[in-house]
């Protein structure tokens, strides 16, 4: 028991401690003075910025789009691989590609792709289909940016969510099937009432695994976007008060209240689901 | 069968990690050879230096003039086997400059020398160089110093000043004062930059117009002539590109709209000023430009895919720094004898204004051997390593007489023609201090709102009262 505490307070607590320790102070990178304790001046400032605001909205946007389609599409490739055909292993093998490129590789990838010049999409878009007369700058447009990056989050974890989806399938034992199948319940009806109830589990475990993974959303959008104003994500907005800036004590605060906004979706989700019923 | 398909899902889920582990490792393996590559000593390792900071081949240089020997060599000659790390530069020709100047500079005197290329991107940059002083770290002994950040950095830089005094004098005087911290020489200036209009002679000759714009409504009337002209042959044309990339950069290009509309400089008199009529009025001219005379993706645009464009022949006028002009007349350019260069556009009755850029050497207080640094500074500062950088590379010297050297000036012809057209205006860092960037972040954010849409009027409040935060220290 103490080993096991000791280490989760040097591995964990210890750095939030200390976060939340300096989110209140007025500490920065490079000040030759000593940091001093502000009060919650940090906090007030907080909720006056309009850019932490945005960044939230944002964030909890791209969240809520991403694990949504997510969840839908890696049901859908999970039921698929599921069945039996032939060449199943090397299909399940192949659909772990795009989760396994690095992220600043696969945006930087996409991002040539999206590329108003020379990218593809544009290229087979305007100069093969001719659906549009001009060329769309799918990452500069205001209106286009947040779905381009929202594309490449899909593309990049739909196989994971596919992946655990999958391993809760596999557990649900087929003879529940077959009963089923005797009492002549239809398709959907096994599906609503044997699968969508036994995979609750796999699927709060898979939800909240990328619930967490989208709110911390970082690298699709600083390889993407940089420091572009409209479109920070909260972690690229810490990150920026953070390391561009260096003002350690407002990026503490910033780094709290991703936390907090964090904690408010995992009770969520454990509230709605209930695990321990399930 | 459940069994038989999990253990079939955990042999795809190992593929994938053995996939990705093997790409790591890769990647891991080949900068470990190259570390050991640079630590062999100097006379073993001929692509050494060359090699320690690319993880693949490098490609062959296209330089072929070889770099001047070290004039400082005998005594640079006493720290023979001192290893130093040079934080050196990334940007077009200029990342191939340093390694070569720094592999004769080993030859010559046995210090050995490890070239990094920095961030590609300033404001990175900064953050880059802000965390290495902050744990006093030994990695990086010289390192190149934008003009704006002497005075943020200058507590952890060596004083030049009782080597490199003497060799300072023959820069030009200005460069020096804005290196010199409470009396120390905290840089050594070594290249200066202004922006500058590049235009192509060929296609506004074509369409009549006998010189370069020189009001922002001659350049928008000639781009969109030339564009509607040209749309038939060449529909990838673009007419204008800039460095519109929500960056450092874009502080640097806004820079010019606003004081070239009369709009000030960001901050007079200990003032933010931003926050004027003729500010807005510029940025709001900058917007139309953005999917009508600029491509829609300039917002994205720093300076290489800017110079990429308009060097494959694909845009009328660029806004770049002089670097740019030595790769246009490379042999391999689309656009060789081409283009020419002009002082960037004005309003009537205003001046034209190139933002003050450039860069200096400095050197580390953490170095572990600060005496070899000083000796790789002296070189790449002296008047032979300015001459060799300005004939290669269209880099503008910061020796006087370099400057007037004949060879310089065939090479950048358009120093003197240029230079005395337009207003070399700085960016507001003695004000602000160790929180520049703070402020050019608040400014660059606020211009690419505008560039996205958002009415100027509305966002320069806001730009004004995030930078004020920057002045109290």
């Amino acid at each position: 028991m103490a080993p096991a505490l000791l280490c989760a307070a040097f591995v964990a607590l210890y750095p939030l401690a200390r976060t939340f320790y300096l989110s209140f102070t007025n500490a920065r990178f490079g000040d030759p003075n000593p940091a001093k304790v502000v009060g919650a001046r940090n906090y007030a400032d907080l909720v006056s910025d309009v850019f932490f605001r945005d960044a939230v909205v944002l964030t909890v946007l791209f969240t809520v789009v991403t694990v949504l389609a997510e969840l839908v599409l890696g049901l859908l490739v999970a039921l698929l691989v599921n069945t039996r055909f032939r060449g199943r292993g090397g299909v399940r093998a192949a659909m772990l590609i795009p989760w396994a490129i690095p992220t600043v590789i696969s945006a930087q990838m996409w991002k040539w792709m999206f590329n108003d010049v020379y990218g593809v999409f544009n290229d087979i878009l305007v100069n093969r289909l001719h659906l549009f007369p001009k060329a769309i700058a799918f990452t500069a447009e205001e209106s286009t940016s947040f779905w381009a990056a929202a594309i490449v989050d899909i593309w990049k974890t739909t196989p994971f969510m596919a992946l655990l989806l999958l391993a809760g399938l596999q557990l649900i034992p087929s003879d529940l099937y077959e009963a089923a199948r005797v009492d002549g319940a239809t398709r959907w009806q096994q599906f609503v009432k044997i699968t969508l109830p036994l995979l609750r589990p796999a699927m709060l475990v898979a939800l909240i695994f990328r619930t967490l993974d989208a709110l911390r959303v970082f690298d699709v959008f600083y390889v993407m976007f940089g420091n572009r104003p409209d479109t920070m994500t909260m972690a690229t907005y810490a990150q920026q008060t953070l390391v561009s800036i260096s003002d350690i004590g407002y990026g503490s605060a910033i780094s709290i209240a991703i936390f907090l906004v964090i904690g408010i979706f995992v009770t969520l989700y454990i509230v709605v689901f209930r695990p321990e019923e399930a | 069968m459940n069994i038989r398909s999990n253990r079939r899902v955990f042999a795809a889920a190992a593929l994938a990690l053995v996939a990705q582990l093997a790409a790591g490792c890769r990647g891991g393996g080949e900068t470990k050879g190259n570390e050991g590559a640079a630590q062999k000593p100097a006379t073993t390792s001929a692509a050494g230096t060359g090699t320690a900071a690319t993880p693949a081949a490098p490609p062959p240089t296209a330089i072929q003039l070889p770099a001047p020997a070290v004039p400082n060599a005998a005594e640079a000659k006493k720290y023979a086997g001192a290893k130093i790390t040079f934080y050196g530069d990334s940007v077009g020709i200029m990342a191939e400059l340093d390694k070569v100047m720094a592999k004769r500079f080993q030859d010559d005197t046995g210090i050995e020398v490890r070239v990094v290329p920095r961030p590609k991107e300033a404001t990175e940059t900064y953050a880059a160089y802000q965390r290495m002083f902050q744990g006093q770290s030994a990695d990086v002994d010289v390192m190149t110093v934008d003009v704006i950040w002497p005075g943020a950095f200058a507590q952890n830089l060596v004083d030049l000043g009782p080597k490199l005094g003497e060799a300072a004098k023959g820069h030009v005087q200005t460069l020096i004062e804005n290196s010199t911290v409470d009396g120390k020489l905290v840089a050594m200036p070594w290249f200066t930059d202004f922006g500058i209009l590049y235009y192509r002679t060929d296609l506004l000759q074509k369409y009549g117009f006998a010189k370069a714009p020189e009001t922002w409504d001659e350049l928008e009337a000639q781009a969109k002539k030339i564009l509607e002209g040209e749309k038939a042959t060449n529909a990838a044309l673009t007419g204008f590109v800039w460095q519109g990339k929500a960056y450092e950069g874009l502080t640097c290009n806004a820079l010019e709209w606003v004081y070239s509309h009369g709009g000030g400089t960001l901050v007079d008199d200990k003032k933010i000023t931003v926050n004027n009529p003729q500010a807005a009025k510029a940025l709001t001219r900058a917007r139309g430009w953005v999917g009508g005379i600029s491509p829609a993706g300039v917002t994205g645009y720093t300076e290489e895919e800017v110079r990429n464009v308009f060097q494959t022949g694909n845009a009328v006028f660029m806004r770049n720094w002089p670097y740019a002009y030595a790769l246009g007349n490379d042999e391999k350019s689309a656009i060789k004898g081409k283009f020419d260069v002009a002082p960037l556009p004005h309003e009537p009755g205003q001046k034209s204004a190139g933002t003050a850029g450039g860069w200096n050497l400095a050197v580390s207080k953490y170095s572990k051997s600060p005496d070899a640094a000083i000796e790789l500074v002296r070189y790449l500062a002296s008047p032979e390593g300015q001459r060799y950088r300005a004939i290669v590379g269209s880099v503008v010297p910061t020796v006087t007489a370099m400057q007037a050297d004949a060879e310089v000036a065939k090479k950048i012809p358009f120093l003197e023609k240029v230079r005395g057209g337009l207003e070399v205006v700085p960016r507001p860092s003695r004000s602000t201090g160790t929180r520049y960037n703070e402020a050019s972040i608040a400014f660059f954010q606020g211009v690419s709102q505008v560039l996205s849409g958002k009415e100027a009027s509305a966002v320069l409040p806001g730009v004004e009262q995030r930078m004020t935060r920057t002045l109290e220290q």
